[in-house]
């Protein structure tokens, strides 16, 4: 099997939010709530963090 | 007639047992309030026979009376068999999110090559990552069984599936805890 890095990234946020969602919260709405919050701290700290890479390697 | 209890007032949450003896009959009201004094109130009467040895507590909210040993099967089967505790506790769809996450990291993590760690003394990273890799239960014995994973990373993309392996044992531990806590009452829901 082969993934490129932002899949493996994607895939990577999305288990890990999910479980992290039903896990961290009580109620149903929150629990989605805070799973999307966490996909998209995933996905966008790794892409900020992919920037920053990029900023100090030019 | 004789009236005992009490009232207790704890982050939110009050609490409060009365037993009243009227006439040989024990009356045993326990009640709760969440959130009060907003929230609803639940009250549970209990009838009892005069022998208060066979007096049974009513809780509100009310839970399932379960054995001891309930919240520490639910903690040793979560961890075995990912979301396991969590459909033990009837909580379905929990479960089967908890379970179809962890099997694709894991199955995941294998696809890409990724390591399994054995039992080691070496490295403390060797040590951290054979802890985190146990926390998959069954499926690491399984892995183990069946000679499944890398020996030693191969391709570049191996070590994403090393993390993932690594990391889907680790979100299964935290699945087993918040099953147990459920089961203990710990979590509200």
């Amino acid at each position: 099997m082969t993934i490129s890095h932002f899949g493996a990234v994607l895939l990577f946020s999305l288990f890990t939010s999910v479980v992290f969602g039903i896990t961290q919260r009580s109620d149903p709405r929150m629990m989605v709530r805070f799973g999307a919050f966490c996909f998209a701290l995933f996905v966008g700290g790794t892409i900020a963090a992919s920037w920053v890479m990029w900023l100090i390697k030019h | 007639m004789q009236v005992a209890g009490f009232v207790s007032f704890q982050s939110n949450l009050l609490k409060g047992q009365i037993y009243v003896n009227h006439g040989g009959v024990l009356i045993n009201i326990i009640f709760s309030t969440l959130s009060a004094p907003f929230g609803g109130a639940f009250c549970a009467f209990t009838l009892l026979s005069s022998n208060p040895a066979m007096a049974t507590n009513v809780s509100a909210p009310a839970r399932a009376v379960q054995s001891s040993s309930f919240p520490t099967m639910v903690l040793i089967a979560g961890w075995l068999i990912p979301g396991a505790g969590h459909l033990m506790l009837r909580k379905w769809v929990r479960g089967g999110l908890i379970m179809a996450s962890i099997l694709a990291m894991f199955t995941i993590g294998l696809a890409l090559k990724g390591k399994i760690y054995s039992p080691n003394t070496g490295d403390l990273l060797d040590i951290l990552n054979f802890a985190g890799d146990l926390g998959n239960g069954l499926l690491y014995v399984l892995a183990r069984i069946f000679d499944l994973g890398q020996a030693a990373v191969q391709v570049a993309t191996a070590d994403y599936g090393t993390k993932f392996i690594v990391v889907a044992g680790l979100l299964n531990i935290i699945s087993a805890v918040d099953a147990h806590s459920l089961a203990t009452g710990r979590k509200r829901s």
